[in-house]
């Protein structure tokens, strides 16, 4: 064991009803390490980063965050989720609040931060992921892209030392897709950990540390994007990688 | 058959003398009424069955008699039993309209309770996710996401039944009040004149009801501006 492990699974294993999602997960990842998730659909990496931040319970195994570990102490799982940020395949903002409210509302229900406080660092954030301009529009009334940009803003709003992206431009049409792989490329580089699930292999290969490749609730391969795309070592992997790179 | 206009003219305003009792039956019964379905509907999706299980005969009883009768159990049938006589909340059932708010609230909280937690199940899970994610309390998702975006989904259904409970508060005319169709009905004895009166009637309840009907349609679209492109 790394010292240095914000994140550390250990045996994980869970299920929904007899279906076995995840199988004995061992996963360490390192302060700053951008690790990229990827597996067919099914495979249980949505689930396996849901059960970092405990929106699903882990049945099975040890998980530990930042020195943490995840049990049923309610007060051990909000200490966990304040210091986990994520971002969905579906954006989730508040569609009853402005983009400003969006990123206000946890800082100051959360972190107790004063008005001006969250109002300022929201309106950095927004500078950051460049739509200040949208700051008192509602979410609807934004692009795709522009949504997905506002969710990591919020995200960042909480100063997370890990963000976990869940399929975070399976939502969007192509033309969206690079305005918020930028974004995230630009979190990279900052040195944030990142546990990002997706099938996007171009980002994969310039910004991963590590590949993490699933099938049937179990990681099956992990290696360096270079070694991972060039010599997958097993016969699952090689399969998958021909799927999605054929076309 | 002639349409008599002079009977109308006639009897209009003495209708209208009951509006204010219309509109107080109305007002405090949706008040209250409101009130208990927010309390039986928190109840309902509290996944107690000790919670659950009250709420949900409560509602069986009240959506599954007629109004009318539920009015003439609380005039006529409550003062029967001595405990009722005998407690602080006599006063409330000796009188006619007292009984027509209790009838009328329970009624409507059964209804409403079953539409406000049809807004509550709208709410899409994946907001809420995005809320536990950023570190907020089952209690603060409830108060800053769910409850205001169940209201809005709710409203629509809503204003139907406030309408709908405008035209039940006609009912108290039943137990001896003089609300608008309690005064038409009594009119109508005297002049032997139902068609003249009671169309009159209709129309006022129209002209209500058109009213109430755009009020809740700006209520709606002043919640609802997050809603347009």
């Amino acid at each position: 064991m790394t010292s240095n492990a914000v994140i550390q699974m250990r045996n994980v294993g869970k299920s929904f009803g007899t279906f076995q999602a995840l199988k004995g997960i061992n996963l360490e990842v390192a302060k700053g390490e951008r690790i990229v998730v990827c597996g067919p659909s099914g495979s249980g990496k949505s689930t396996m980063i849901r059960c970092i931040n405990r929106l699903e319970k882990h049945d099975e195994g040890k998980i530990i965050i930042d020195g943490k570990e995840l049990t049923d102490q309610v007060d051990d799982i909000n200490a966990v989720r304040r210091e986990v940020g994520m971002v969905f395949q579906s954006f989730n903002l508040f569609p009853h609040m402005t983009i400003l409210k969006n990123l206000m509302l946890a800082q100051r229900l959360v972190r107790k931060t004063s008005k001006a406080e969250a109002r300022d660092t929201a309106m950095q954030l927004l500078e950051r992921v460049k739509i200040p301009e949208q700051a008192d529009k509602y979410p609807i009334q934004l692009s795709g892209g522009q949504q997905q940009r506002v969710a990591i803003a919020r995200t960042l709003c909480m100063k997370p030392k890990i963000i976990l992206f869940d399929e975070p431009t399976s939502a969007l049409d192509p033309e969206m897709i690079n305005e918020v792989l930028e974004v995230m490329t630009d979190l990279a580089s900052y040195g944030m950990t990142m546990i990002c699930v997706t099938h996007e292999m171009g980002f994969a290969r310039s910004v991963a540390d590590r590949v993490i490749f699933m099938d049937a609730g179990e990681i099956v391969e992990e290696a360096e994007p270079e070694a991972f795309f060039s010599n997958p070592k097993n016969d699952r992997t090689k399969k998958f990688l021909s799927q999605i790179l054929s076309h | 058959m002639s349409f008599d206009f002079t009977l109308i003219i006639d009897a209009v305003p003495k209708i209208l003398l009951g509006i204010g009792l219309t509109f107080q039956l109305l007002v405090v019964s949706a008040v209250l009424g409101l009130v208990l379905a927010i309390g039986i509907m928190l109840m309902r999706i509290s996944g107690k069955w000790y919670l659950s299980w009250p709420a949900q005969i409560y509602i069986y009883i009240f959506r599954g008699t007629p109004i009318l009768v539920q009015i003439f159990i609380v005039y006529y049938g409550f003062p029967q039993l001595e405990f009722i006589r005998e407690s602080f909340i006599w006063p409330l059932f000796r009188d006619p309209f007292g009984c027509a708010i209790v009838a009328l609230t329970l009624n409507t909280g059964a209804y409403v309770s079953e539409i406000l937690r049809g807004g509550v199940m709208g709410v899409d899970r994946g907001i809420l996710e995005a809320g536990t994610a950023l570190g907020l309390s089952v209690r603060q998702r409830f108060i800053h996401l769910t409850s205001p975006i169940a209201i809005r989904l709710a409203l629509p259904a809503y204003g139907n039944d406030v309408i709908s409970l405008l035209k039940s508060t006609a009912l108290a005319s039943t137990i001896t009040l003089a609300d608008m169709t309690g005064i038409a009905r009594t009119i109508v004895a005297q002049t032997f004149a139902p068609y003249e009166i009671f169309i009159s009637l209709a129309i006022i309840y129209m002209i209500l009801t058109w009213i109430l009907q755009k009020s809740l349609g700006r209520v709606e679209r002043y919640l609802g501006r997050y809603m347009q492109k």
